[in-house]
């Protein structure tokens, strides 16, 4: 170490416990240096997630707001139902163009009755504030209550989307300078209107509930439908991937002979799983569009093609659990006289059910993620459904999915559907949460000790 | 060089349960079992000795089909079971291993319930028609292995949470629960301390008035302690073959001399 102590020779330096020699010293220090390097990652890791999540709620959590106009409506019964005997199936040959001005005219007098000064002269003058889908939800109410023709019942109105963007700040007198959908003038009675609470921001259920709108209307664009599009692709695959793969795996791991067939399957889907998706995506149009004939844009065919996908997963940590087991326990039951099918189910598949749980979410959240293969059989774009009628239906009508929808969101013009794309991504992440989640629960509940 | 005193080394039967002809052993290309003869007795212990790799756990495996589960391994000769080929097409080994029970080297209780370890062979053998027939099974069968009282509170207890030498004889009592006619013993001393061995040793030996026992062991002195036959195994093949005492006291052949003296092995 020192100079002093240093004897010269080849022998090594002999040291008390006291005084720590260089080797030793190098080893501490790269040692300390490792750690820090490992803290660095995962500092830079952390601060990147906390950047993501932080933009995400940031732009995302102004979708689940929504502003609304509230309007005592007029039902004239003079324009809705002329007869006047109240017939459901005569008063819905009033398109919603019959409902509009009744709408329009009434906001008018709500905007005449709080004194605003305005240049405007009627109703049709600030239908630009009023989301055009007013008219059909008015219209689907009174369709449901008759009754009430006549009177004036108050109606929660959505407000368009550049008033909606006004009141969350992404609208401003600059930036629609060159807007032909909205006037300075018509934010100056919103600032009138809001001051009596007339207008006002409130939690948007129909985000999380409703269909997809056109270009026009994103005020009115929810993600329910393509919810329900997951979830029956979701179905198709469970129903499909998890029987499939978990006896695909029992069989390659706990019956099949060692020879170069099952070594060739065995590398083979190895590779499976680590095949882009977009190949699946083709896959799924030349097998089961162009060759089985099933209907376009169908959840049936995303969830056949997301199978695809999903089974290597499955198969890899399926077989990963069943090999985890330790032999120990199949001599055991082989020794008592089980059958190999009885020690395999009695004994060797309960404990690798944890394994083959946690597989099959993650693989079926990975599914749940998954935009691109989508894309080739035509589960993006706008499909303006709504909500299916029955199973079957849910099935084989076109739908998209969350993913698909945010992606369809993100490439429209709009901005009012770039914050929706973020909303969305909201959604999409606590679903893929919840499922890790159960993973994790059912893990725990499961997980045997020995 | 051996201070326990021997056990009774006299044979009781001369019966013949297990007689093998000629087995051939392979693993691939490897010759592991070559040529053995033996007769194994009813109502006896046989210990297989041998230092490690000389196959007599491979030759124990081949007594109830155990190495079928091995792809690579082949067995040729003949062996018998009460006259019966058990290599034979028509044998079915999940039948065999109903008849000839194993217990193995390292504890392997199911990770379920005492009782539930116990009542798994002849729930699947059908041995019980009912749960009066199958509490009683239990109870004998965790007699028979000396756990019963041990145990007899908490059956409903995981088999996994007993202690090294408590699992072993559960082990022997859950393979004793199928009413087998012969216990293969596959070093089931080798992982327990001197305690647990020792009830195991005193629990074979209450064994061999019902069962034919076959033990492998690489304690010479638990060999010379519970057996009345020993086999020597060497390199594959079986060197000696005599009662126990005659092994220990004048072995015939110069490789058993020396492995029992310590100078090989």
């Amino acid at each position: 170490m020192t100079d002093a102590t240093y004897t010269g020779g080849k022998e090594p330096a002999k040291h008390g416990l006291l005084t720590v020699d260089a080797r030793t010293k190098k080893r501490n220090a790269s040692e300390k240096r490792f750690r820090l390097y490992g803290l660095a990652a995962i500092g830079a890791g952390v601060f990147f997630l906390v950047v993501l999540l932080g933009s995400i709620l940031a732009n995302g959590i102004g979708a689940f707001q929504q502003t609304f106009i509230e309007v005592p409506v007029y039902l004239e019964e003079a324009k809705l139902d002329k007869t006047g005997n109240r017939d459901p199936a005569e008063m819905a040959k009033v398109s919603t163009f019959g409902y509009s001005p009744l709408i329009q005219n009434s906001l008018w007098k709500v905007i005449v009755d709080s004194g605003a000064q305005t240049e405007f002269e009627d109703g049709g003058d600030v239908k630009q504030m009023i989301s055009a889908s007013a008219a059909a939800k008015v219209r689907d109410w009174v369709l449901a209550n008759p009754d009430r023709v006549g009177e004036t019942v108050d109606f929660q109105i959505l407000a368009s989307s550049r008033v909606d963007g006004y009141l969350k700040g992404r609208v401003s007198r600059e930036s629609i300078a060159q807007d032909k959908n909205i006037d300075a003038a018509h934010l100056d009675l919103v600032d009138v209107l809001r001051a009596g609470g007339t207008i006002h921001k409130s939690f948007n259920w129909e985000f999380i509930t409703g269909a997809d709108a056109s270009e026009s209307r994103a005020e009115q664009a929810g993600l329910g439908v393509s919810m329900l599009g997951s979830l029956f692709m979701m179905i198709t695959v469970l129903l499909l991937a998890l029987p499939i793969g978990v006896a695909a795996s029992i069989y390659l791991e706990e019956f099949a002979p060692t020879n170069r067939f099952t070594d060739f399957i065995e590398v083979n889907i190895s590779n499976l799983a680590a095949v882009p998706s977009i190949v699946f995506g083709i896959l799924g149009l030349a097998a089961f569009i162009q060759f089985a004939h099933l209907p376009q844009s169908a959840p049936l065919v995303g969830g056949l093609t997301l199978t695809l996908m999903t089974l290597p997963t499955i198969v890899i940590s399926t077989r990963a659990a069943l090999k985890a087991v330790p032999p120990s326990i199949r001599d055991a039951a082989l020794g008592v006289g089980a059958s190999k099918m009885q020690a395999t189910f009695h004994h060797v598949l309960p404990l690798a059910m944890p394994g083959i749980l946690t597989g099959t979410i993650i693989g079926l959240a990975q599914a749940l993620g998954e935009t691109a293969p989508l894309l080739l059989i035509g589960m993006v774009g706008y499909i303006a459904t709504n909500y299916p009628e029955g199973v079957f239906s849910g099935f084989l009508s076109p739908n998209s999915a969350m993913p698909a929808q945010i992606y369809e969101w993100a490439k429209r013009a709009d901005p009012a559907y770039y914050e929706r794309a973020w909303g969305g991504i909201i959604v999409l992440l606590l679903f893929l949460l919840a499922m890790n989640l159960i993973a994790i629960v059912l893990r725990r509940k499961f997980e045997r000790r020995w | 060089m051996y201070d326990s005193p021997l056990r009774k080394t006299e044979v009781d039967t001369n019966a013949s349960k297990i007689s093998a002809r000629d087995v051939q052993v392979y693993y691939g290309d490897t010759h592991a079992i070559k040529d053995v003869n033996v007769e194994i007795l009813d109502k006896t212990v046989t210990a297989f000795i041998g230092p490690s790799g000389c196959g007599k756990s491979t030759f124990l495996r081949t007594l109830n089909r155990m190495n079928d589960t091995i792809d690579i391994c082949r067995v040729e000769g003949l062996i018998e079971l009460d006259g019966e080929d058990i290599y034979d097409k028509r044998v079915d080994p999940v039948q065999l291993r109903a008849k000839v029970g194993m217990v193995f080297q390292k504890p392997n209780p199911f990770p379920k319930s005492i009782y539930d370890n116990v009542a798994y062979g002849p729930r699947i053998h059908g041995l019980a028609r009912n749960k009066a027939e199958l509490d009683e099974i239990v109870e004998k069968a965790l007699r028979r292995g000396a756990i019963w009282n041990e145990v007899k509170d908490r059956l409903d207890a995981p088999g996994t949470g007993l202690s090294g030498g408590q699992q072993q004889r559960l082990c022997i009592a859950r393979a004793v629960a199928t009413e087998p006619e012969v216990l293969l013993m596959d070093e089931p001393c080798s992982a327990l301390d001197p305690i647990a061995t020792s009830q195991v040793e005193e629990l074979i030996d209450e064994l061999r008035e019902n069962y034919s026992v076959v033990i492998v062991t690489h304690s010479m002195q638990q060999a010379a302690r519970v057996s009345q036959k020993t086999a020597f195994f060497h390199l594959g093949n079986l060197v000696e073959y005599g009662d126990t005492s005659q092994i220990f006291t004048n072995p015939v052949d110069p490789r058993t001399e020396s492995y029992i003296t310590g100078r090989i092995g």
